[in-house]
């Protein structure tokens, strides 16, 4: 008990996969013997010497691990508040913050002698880090992908597809995240002896959020360690993006506990919050349970789930993980939104400014940055985690800015 | 004072054969049709129904029941409505056991108080809460024990040695073996799984055990019986409605009639098949 901190917010969640009220294991019994499993060789996993060395060796010499601190000054100049620091996880190997978490999981699965992966993807972030993995480590890749994401992600669904995945695009629901995740849980539940199925976000039944968040969580690590050795001081704020939230949990976490720093999580309002189109389930949802876990989810007053909107694939998603929800609910954390359009317009300026062309996902963490970095003073510092690159967006972002005469 | 669901079980047994039992989602593809539908099971001999509560999101079923759930919730179905169908279902048929299946979400958000209120007096006899695993009971299964309900567990193939008295030491009215066929292939590989399945389960359990999943013909049907004590058909007969829908996708007295036929001759497997001791 000696090393227990009691009032610390970071020794979440409790033996059933709780988060206060949110989080647990909410699935068909099919799957409940496969959790156990996975759960159990992640715990052993946790107190291994070898499997921390064994994905630190990956993540420096092939993730490229630590991602730079980097001061953006020019975007500083242009704001006139804070120092405006990024956590540039957009240089990872494959894009994006998803890598850090899938080979983590990766590893797990060989450990488990699991040779064949499933994966539910959005943007297709997850995706590729997933087909990623599974040609380092010699695995059969299937990933489940809604249409409308398949055709408005075509780049990555070439990557996985050059990798060796096969790419299922799912045409029920929607055809977006959600039912990428219904279809995948799934083809888990029909193939679950032989299959290990590596969730992209802090959501779905304990253990994945936890285990996804402890493989994330190298980036707030990395930064503590980084502003600490930049500016000798903590940072004032944190912000990150939130669609299940795994690149902002894993931003938070190692400051959950730091009383001085302001974390402020942003999820995507879509067309605007009063519009019903969009994906901030905390800002506009109540608490249910869906995908394994209990937590904030866009539904109606019948608890079907509603179609979530976000011109961001990646955050286009009707639910949030649950320890999210629970730092709402005690308001360690604030959590806000930007429309499509306030992203779509710091997807520009950070382009322009930067020469860093950032994910749709970050830039609305860009954009409500833009709305209180101003009245900051200027020897405070603001962290935003760069979580990936916006490469795979610039189909759907071009057109969009040459109709407003913006390009 | 026995439950209907022990009565259906004496019942069959003294007929020398297992229970048959249909699901149907609730509202599929509208109210008025699918209270048709409930009526014709009955007369078709059904011995239990499985009334599904529409879900958005039925993570753990198949196509078939998918596009059931949504046709209903298309045709207007909630929560509400399957419960006050249920309550019609009762006061026309006195006898019939009635078990609501469905996911948690829609009962979380309805109330878990209220809604086990409202089954209770619509004359529900049992529950079947797909995504409610024993390690979730607070959350249901004691309320509804406490309500008078039964609430029926699935045992599937990935129920190993560990796992079964987990999931049957709380079981109760009968227990519904998740039989994946159509990943087994050849039927004879089927039954072989069904009869080991059996053993491993009822050495753990008292309560009758009925299999379901991939049951489509009434030889089936009746070899899924015998085999253990009972068999639940579902997608076979979601699928008549699907593919009889009217043009405006409502439905239409094909429906009712092709499912009676078929559901009669579901029975009539059933009582051919006889019992396994």
């Amino acid at each position: 008990m000696t090393d227990i901190n009691l009032n610390s917010l970071r020794n979440q969640p409790d033996e059933r996969g709780r988060f206060g009220m949110h989080g647990g294991r909410f699935v068909a019994e099919t799957l409940m013997p496969l959790i156990l499993q996975v759960e159990s060789a992640f715990k052993a996993a946790q107190s291994d010497a070898d499997f921390a060395s064994e994905l630190a060796y990956y993540q420096t010499h092939y993730v490229g691990r630590p991602s730079p601190l980097y001061f953006a000054e020019r975007l500083t100049a242009h704001f006139g508040g804070a120092k405006l620091y990024l956590k540039r996880d957009e240089l990872n190997h494959t894009g994006a913050h998803k890598i850090n978490n899938v080979l983590g999981q990766a590893l797990l699965a060989k450990r488990m002698g699991k040779t064949r992966i499933i994966a539910e993807t959005g943007a297709g972030q997850h995706g590729v880090a997933t087909a990623t993995a599974c040609a380092l480590f010699d695995m059969e890749c299937e990933v489940f992908m809604g249409e409308e994401d398949v055709r408005r992600q075509k780049p990555n669904v070439d990557r996985m597809r050059l990798l060796g995945a096969k790419v299922h695009p799912v045409t029920s629901g929607t055809g977006t995240l959600k039912d990428a995740m219904n279809e995948a849980l799934r083809y888990w539940v029909a193939n679950a002896e032989t299959h290990f199925y590596i969730i992209g976000t802090v959501a779905g039944p304990h253990p994945y959020p936890q285990m996804v968040r402890d493989f994330q969580s190298v980036i707030g690590r990395e930064a503590r360690q980084q502003i600490m050795d930049a500016e000798g001081r903590l940072p004032d704020t944190i912000v990150a993006c939130i669609g299940g939230g795994s690149n902002a949990m894993g931003l938070f976490h190692p400051f959950l506990d730091d009383e001085s720093v302001r974390i402020i999580g942003v999820e995507a309002a879509g067309k605007g919050i009063p519009s019903g189109l969009h994906a901030a389930s905390l800002t506009g949802g109540t608490p249910g349970v869906l995908h394994g876990n209990r937590t904030y989810l866009l539904q109606d007053e019948d608890g079907q789930i509603i179609d979530a909107h976000s011109i961001s694939a990646g955050l286009d998603y009707p639910g949030i993980g649950p320890e999210h929800s629970w730092l709402h609910d005690m308001k360690r954390v604030e959590y806000v939104s930007a429309t499509d359009e306030e992203a779509l317009d710091a997807f520009q300026l950070c382009s322009r400014l930067e020469g860093i062309i950032p994910a749709l996902e970050p830039s609305h963490a860009l954009a409500f940055v833009g709305t209180i970095i101003g009245d900051m003073d200027k020897d405070q510092i603001l962290i935003l985690n760069m979580c990936g690159r916006g490469d795979k967006d610039l189909g759907a972002v071009l057109p969009m800015l040459e109709e407003r005469g913006k390009l | 004072m026995t439950s209907r669901i022990e009565d259906a079980f004496a019942k069959a047994r003294a007929e020398n054969r297992g229970v048959l039992g249909v699901f149907v989602s609730a509202g599929d593809p509208d109210r008025e049709t699918s209270g048709a539908i409930l009526d014709a099971l009955v007369e078709a001999k059904v011995d239990m129904i499985e009334l599904g509560m529409p879900f958005s999101d039925p993570m753990a079923d198949g196509p078939a029941i998918q596009a059931a759930s949504l046709r209903a919730l298309k045709g207007g179905m909630t929560l509400a409505g399957t419960l006050e169908m249920a309550r019609a279902f009762r006061a026309r048929h006195p006898a019939t056991p009635l078990v609501l299946m469905g996911y948690y979400n829609p009962i979380y958000i309805y109330g878990v108080e209220a809604f086990l209120a409202d089954a209770v007096a619509a004359g529900v006899d049992g529950l079947i809460v797909v995504d409610l695993p024993p390690e979730e009971d607070d959350e249901l299964y004691l309320p509804a024990r406490e309500a008078g309900l039964d609430f029926i567990r699935l045992v599937t193939p990935t129920s190993d040695a560990a796992r079964l008295p987990v999931v049957l030491g709380t079981a109760s009215g009968f227990v519904y073996y998740v039989a994946i066929t159509g990943i087994t292939g050849t039927r004879s590989a089927a039954a072989d799984s069904i009869s080991a399945a059996y053993s491993r389960i009822s050495a753990a359990t008292d309560l009758p055990i009925v299999t379901g999943f991939g049951i489509r013909t009434p030889e089936q049907a009746g070899e899924a019986a015998s085999l253990s004590d009972g068999a639940v058909i579902g997608s076979a007969v979601v699928d008549i409605i699907a593919d009889n829908l009217g043009g405006d996708g409502r439905g239409t007295p094909e429906i009712v009639s092709k499912i009676a036929a078929f559901v009669g001759d579901l029975a009539k497997g059933v009582a051919a098949a006889g019992r396994r001791d």
